[in-house]
């Protein structure tokens, strides 16, 4: 998708967002008043030092973590008031995770890992068409340990968008991968977005990928410092690192 | 099938020794309550069967000689059914190819008719005719103890005459489902029978025409038993009425339900213990397993799965297991619980067995088992649901370790750093480890109870046979005799010594407790027959005062100088009170002693003895019993010198079994306990491990930090075991405790240490399983595996 659409819907609204963590006598503050707002098929990446807050930040909108202050809104619902029920009917049906170490489950197939999700998904793709999205039709009977890690994080990602989520959440997708594994990884992430219009915010440490972004958000001690919008996304494949 | 489905089929495949191990010790906690309750039904149902279809009697009673036309009089009290009137005799007998005689008890049936109380069930051929009085049917245990079979002939001294008796059927009766012979320890099916002869014929041969000793009544439901058993003694009082008393008093009743009751304190107690400790291996495998598996747990609700279905997908592990644990113990439960029954069909005599085939008996167990299961499970499953999926997304913080206090800081130099590693795991958990040496001491404890059978048996037999009853045979004369009658057995060549006794039936009273027992009179001081203490030492009877086992005096509650109230049963009307001089000794009965003169003297009759303790020289031993044979006003013999024997091996065949039976299920609880807690601690220290192996340990080195750890559980293990062991067997030992016998509580050391022996043996089994996997460490697949 093209540069930002200012007319496109906002599909997450946060509003000076709070998350402390209390452990023991220790305070920290992991966010401290964030502002920011999502539009729907956009494609934003994270950036930020360590610590800063990112990955709180996408546990919260994601409906895996739950603010301490401050207002979430998914599609104009205050999310900070979904009970667990809520929470659970949201991820299912809303999100599509991915995660820097993957965690697919060992004892099952790459196709049963998809499938596992398309089970209780509302209108799912089916698990094939979702790894030939990943270019993984020819590997579906593998167990986990069979496969690399970019294949690993590809199923991953199958297992992500067969249920056509709104939202993909990607915390460091290509953190544990080579370079050509990770333009490999992100290119399905692009093509996810492109083909069907999921809004995604990709998480990275790696600062060249923010050239494949509409939007850049640049965190640091739990604030968004800086937003910069990129006119002209580039596609993985010319990303160098 | 649901994906998760093939997720738990996987795990279950990976994990299926240590499913399969906690599976059956579940197994046997499924089969002893199956076994237990099963075979209890079944004999129950079968004993219920048997006394209504054939008649058996509520009320019994005996006289010397009560005239026939009391019967109508019986007939009339309240809540009476029928009454049956009757004569029984003991018999000695003089059996072809038997050396020792034999002793009878023989019961008249009636002319015409059959019985209306105690039936006979007829196994084969026919009951005697009245017209021909040689004619005998015999019950099935003494015939098969013989071979005998209708038509055979035997010899019997009937009434001071020798007469040849032709066995004419072979029978059963409610009656007599157990058969002791008076004066033994444990039923002699060869040397005791029971013979039933008709009425003309006994009349005839003791002169008891138009007169009956015995009574059995049948009661309508809902009678007042005390009521009609006060009724039978007014009627039966003036003619030497004995007392009567319900079946709680039949010797043959008493038995069955003794052995009932112990059946069923089984599974009270055996049971629970396997319960307990499979719902805490299936904690230890299902915490392990949840540990393992955090990010996957988190990752199922991230990805939209509720608590409850991820919650639920864990249940399903223990409900499978749980399922295989009844299947296992479900098929076994019913097999053994078969075999027992028959078992128990074949030693009482039973015309038929019933089978309780109770569906609902596999509920309960299914249902007792899944919800001890599933509470071992639930606080795993609960931290599964408060999992919050976001810290499910980061690994676990490192283990918290604990030095351990002051004095293992110290230990350092003592022990190796490996060792200190194994102390320090064991003590950060220090509830698992706790619960760990729990299972492995009750495996201890369950052996100690096996094993403590023998020791009590052996000190039983050599108090009973080698302190107190030494003598080798007990005669006991048709009604008590002038004691010159002993003269006549002391002077039968081989005879070495004889020593009398006078025995009576008595109705002892303290407050509102009474209690039926026979008071036995005794000279002076005895050689053969001996009253011991409660420190088992000798007594030499006091000149007046009763002697009462401890068992009746706790019952009456009463104390030493403390008086009862003796109601002689044998004489109409005669109540004395009597203080207690000791309270000794007793494994079998109900027990009372008196000095012969004193009981002579209470008696009012002169002096009279009931029999004679005789020693006999072993070289005459068949001179003996020949002569006994043809003595006359010899009511039974008892051979106490085959009594030893026959007890020995009576009782050790039955413990053998149930010792086989106790140390397979406790080495299966060793097993179950010390290899799932082997693989728990090698999962959990895989990579620990395999780490040392990097640095250069060698095989041998690692293996010993895990080894160390069991190493430690099951030495604690074994002092808290003879604890537990000790506990079930006094509680054993209680449970066994009935007005018929007791066992002492003697456990010997070298049962502690068998049993722990064997413990032991099984827990380095179970480690060296785990060690030959410790050896197959794939290094680059352990370091390889995030946790
Ligand atoms: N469960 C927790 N308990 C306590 N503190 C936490 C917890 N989770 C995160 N934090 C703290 O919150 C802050 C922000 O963490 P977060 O994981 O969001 O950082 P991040 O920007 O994702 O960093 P990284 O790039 O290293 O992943 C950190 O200081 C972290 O230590
Ligand atoms: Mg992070």
């Amino acid at each position: 998708m093209a540069a930002i659409d200012t007319q496109a819907r906002p599909v997450f609204h946060v509003e000076d967002l709070t998350k402390v963590y209390v452990t023991g006598e220790v305070e920290v503050r992991a966010l401290n008043g964030v502002d920011m707002t999502l539009y729907e098929g956009e494609m934003a990446v994270l950036l930020g030092p360590s610590g800063s807050g990112k990955s709180t930040l996408l546990n919260i909108i994601g409906g895996l973590d739950q603010a301490t202050d401050g207002r979430v809104e998914f599609e104009g619902e205050d999310m900070t008031a979904f009970g667990a029920r809520q929470l659970t009917r949201f991820r299912r049906r809303n999100v599509g995770f991915v995660f820097q170490f993957y965690n697919l489950i060992p004892s099952l197939t790459a196709w049963e890992n998809v499938a596992l999700v398309t089970e209780i998904a509302r209108d799912p793709m089916t698990p094939e068409e979702a790894l030939a999205m990943v270019d993984l039709s020819d590997r579906m009977t593998h167990f986990p340990a069979q496969l690399s890690g970019g294949e690993q994080q590809r199923v991953a990602i199958a297992r992500a968008i067969a249920k056509r989520p709104e939202v993909l959440l990607c915390d460091e997708p290509t953190g544990a991968l080579d370079s050509k594994t990770g333009v490999v990884v992100l290119e399905a992430l692009t093509r996810v977005n492109a083909e069907f219009g999921t809004t995604t915010a990709i998480i990275t440490h790696n600062a060249a990928t923010r050239r494949i972004a509409d939007r850049v958000f640049h965190f640091h001690d739990g604030k968004i410092v800086q937003m910069v919008v990129n006119e002209n996304p580039v596609p993985p494949s010319e990303v160098v690192w | 099938m649901e994906i998760l489905d093939r997720k738990l089929l996987r795990d279950l495949g990976r994990l299926w020794a240590q499913v399969l191990a906690v599976a059956l010790v579940m197994a046997c906690g499924v089969m002893t309550l199956i076994l237990a309750l099963g075979a209890t039904r079944s004999l129950e149902e079968t004993r219920a069967a048997f006394y209504e279809r054939y008649l058996f009697g509520n009320v019994f009673a005996t006289a010397n000689r009560a005239p026939e036309h009391l019967k109508a009089g019986l007939t009339a009290i309240e809540g009476v059914a029928a009454v049956e009137t009757r004569i029984v005799k003991s018999l000695i007998l003089d059996i072809e190819g038997m050396v020792e005689p034999a002793a009878a008890l023989a019961v008249s049936l009636p002319d015409f008719g059959e019985p209306s109380v105690n039936r006979l069930y007829i196994r084969r051929g026919r009951l005697p005719e009245p017209t021909r009085p040689g004619e005998v049917a015999v019950v099935e245990t003494f015939a098969e103890a013989h071979g005998f079979a209708p038509g055979d002939t035997f010899g019997a001294l009937i009434n001071g005459k020798k007469r040849q008796l032709t066995i004419t059927g072979i029978v059963l009766s409610p009656e007599f489902i157990y058969a002791i012979g008076p004066g033994d320890m444990v039923p002699d099916q060869r040397r005791y029978g029971i013979l039933f002869m008709s009425r003309s014929a006994l009349e005839a041969a003791f002169d008891m025409t138009g007169a009956f000793n015995d009574v059995s009544l049948t009661v309508l439901r809902n009678a007042d038993m005390d009521r009609i058993i006060e009724a039978v003694d007014e009627r039966l009082d003036r003619y030497g009425g004995a007392g009567a008393h319900d079946r709680d008093d039949q010797i043959s009743h008493a038995f069955l339900q003794a052995e009932l009751d112990q059946l069923q304190a089984m599974a009270g107690v055996i049971p629970p213990i396997f319960l307990f400790i499979s719902a805490f291996l299936v904690n230890m495998i299902l915490s392990r397993l949840i540990a393992l598996e955090r990010e996957q747990i988190g990752l199922l609700k991230a990805v939209g799965f509720s608590s409850l279905h991820v919650a639920w997908h864990y249940a399903k592990l223990v409900i499978v297991i749980c399922a295989i644990g009844l299947v296992i113990g479900g098929i076994a439960g019913s097999w053994v619980g078969g075999a027992l029954t028959r078992l128990y069909g074949e030693f009482f005599s039973f015309p038929f067995l019933v089978f309780a085939h109770s569906a609902d008996l596999f509920f309960i167990a299914g249902a007792v088992t899944v919800a001890a299961a599933l509470a071992g499970a639930a606080s795993a499953i609960r931290s599964v649901v408060v999992l919050p999926p976001a810290v499910a997304m980061r690994p676990p913080a490192p283990a918290r370790y604990h030095t351990l206090g002051i004095g293992l800081g110290a230990l350092h130099s003592v022990f190796s750093q490996l060792t200190t590693m194994a102390l320090r795991h064991l003590w950060r958990r220090p509830v698992r480890t706790g619960l760990t040496t729990l299972g492995t001491s009750f495996s201890v404890g369950l052996l100690v109870t096996a094993l403590f059978s023998f020791d009590s048996i052996d000190y039983m037999i050599d108090q009973i046979f080698f302190q107190t009853a030494r003598e080798d045979a007990a005669v006991t004369f048709a009604g008590d005799r002038h004691p010159d009658a002993l003269r006549a057995l002391a002077d039968i060549e081989g005879v070495m010594r004889a020593e009398p006794f006078r025995q009576t039936p008595v109705t002892l009273t303290n407050r509102h407790v009474e209690l039926r027992m026979v008071i036995e009179g005794l000279p002076r001081q005895t050689q053969l027959s001996r009253v011991l203490d409660v420190d088992a030492e000798p007594i030499v009877l006091p000149s007046s005062g009763l002697l009462l086992s401890e068992r009746v005096a706790d019952k009456l509650g009463l104390r030493v100088g403390d008086a009862v109230e003796v109601d002689f049963l044998s004489r109409e009307n005669l109540t004395v009170s009597v203080p207690v001089a000791a309270v000794v000794q007793s494994y079998v009965g109900l027990t009372g002693y008196m000095n012969i003169a004193a009981l002579d003297r209470l008696m009012r009759e002169g002096a009279r003895v009931s029999g004679a303790r005789i020693k006999i020289d072993p070289d005459r031993l068949d001179d003996v019993y020949d002569a006994v044979k043809q003595t006359p006003g010899i009511a039974s013999i008892a051979l106490l010198r085959l009594s030893r024997e026959q007890f020995r091996a009576t009782i050790e065949q039955n413990v053998v079994i149930s010792i086989v039976v106790y140390s397979v299920l406790a080495v299966i609880i060793t097993f179950g306990v010390i290899y799932n807690s082997a693989r728990i601690q090698l999962s959990e220290r895989a990579r620990e491990l395999a780490s040392l192996r990097v640095f250069g340990f060698t095989r041998a080195e690692v293996s010993s930090v895990l080894l160390v750890e069991l190493g430690v559980v099951v030495a604690l293990a074994q002092p808290l075991g003879w604890l537990i062991g000790y506990g079930f067997a006094w509680s054993v030992a209680r449970g066994f405790e009935s007005d018929l016998f007791r066992i002492p509580l003697v456990v010997d050391q070298a049962t502690f240490a068998t049993a722990s022996l064997v413990v032991i043996a099984a827990g380095l089994f179970s480690a060296l399983i785990v060690r030959r996997r410790i050896d197959r460490f794939d290094l680059i697949e352990v370091l390889k595996t995030r946790e």
